[in-house]
């Protein structure tokens, strides 16, 4: 089960900024552990953001994308009290969502 | 030819038509393909051609906030904005790491075109974000210096 991802949510003047870090290796393949034997590729392949029904971001990672990914964004049209729910999937087909409550 | 590898072959063929057709709905995360022809691309050529991106012209209205010397290439911090109307896309490729394309996002109408992310870098190397706003491609670079790479091996 993949660890759960630390999602923000501001509202400020008719914009919501997100700010969304997610938990995982981003292996990409070409590291090598202690013993010498490379580490399969197993990273966050695509990210759905939803704002209520709607998306807001979508994205789709290669291996370069750093451990631990990191995204902000701002979107128009979120209000207070409103969900912002993030979801991913990994090369494993591993997916995760998490939601945050726009403050 | 063997009659049971024809009929898995007719099966696959009709069921990747149906999936085409939105027959089946597709994963809810993985609305859209995830598209590995840009994303294994070992160059920047490769990379665009994956995504589809012709006709890519440098840009100034293309802007990519990132530091200039990174000491760590495992974390370098990018901001990729423009302020441009109608952006469908952005995209980030780093020309010396060994898959070009790094990250792509579909930006919906409601979104501000600026996305920050966190990066690797093998090295020293050009990084380039691509902005396709009203249909066109546009582009900026920048050189990034690595003291200590981070695609480690």
């Amino acid at each position: 089960m993949a660890d759960p991802m630390r999602v923000r949510a501001l509202e400020k003047d008719g914009t919501t900024e997100v700010k969304i870090l997610m938990k995982h290796d981003m292996e990409t393949g070409l590291r090598k552990d202690d013993a010498g034997n490379l580490v399969p590729a197993h990273f966050i392949q695509q990210v759905s953001v939803k704002h209520n029904d709607t998306e807001v971001l979508s994205a789709q990672f290669g291996t370069s994308v750093s451990k631990d990914p990191f995204l902000a964004f701002k979107f128009k049209g979120g209000a207070k009290g409103d969900k912002v729910i993030v979801s991913w999937i990994d090369t494993s087909g591993d997916k995760r969502t998490d939601e945050a409550i726009i403050a | 030819m063997d009659q049971g590898r024809r009929d898995a072959l007719r099966i696959s063929t009709v069921l990747g038509l149906a999936v085409a057709a939105g027959l089946f709905s597709s994963d809810e995360v993985a609305a859209e393909e995830w598209n590995k022809n840009a994303f294994d691309a070992k160059d920047f050529n490769g990379a665009t051609k994956g995504m589809g991106a012709v006709g890519i012209a440098v840009s100034k209205d293309v802007i990519i906030n990132a530091p200039d010397i990174a000491e760590n290439g495992a974390v370098v911090p990018m901001t990729v904005s423009t302020a441009l109307p109608n952006v469908q896309q952005i995209a980030i490729l780093i020309e010396k790491n060994p898959n070009t394309l790094s990250a792509n996002f579909t930006i919906p109408a409601g979104t501000e075109p600026s996305i920050s992310t966190r990066v690797k870098m093998r090295q020293t190397s050009n990084v380039f974000a691509l902005v396709k706003a009203n249909g066109k491609w546009l582009m900026a670079s920048k050189e990034i210096k690595v003291t200590l790479g981070g695609c480690g091996g």
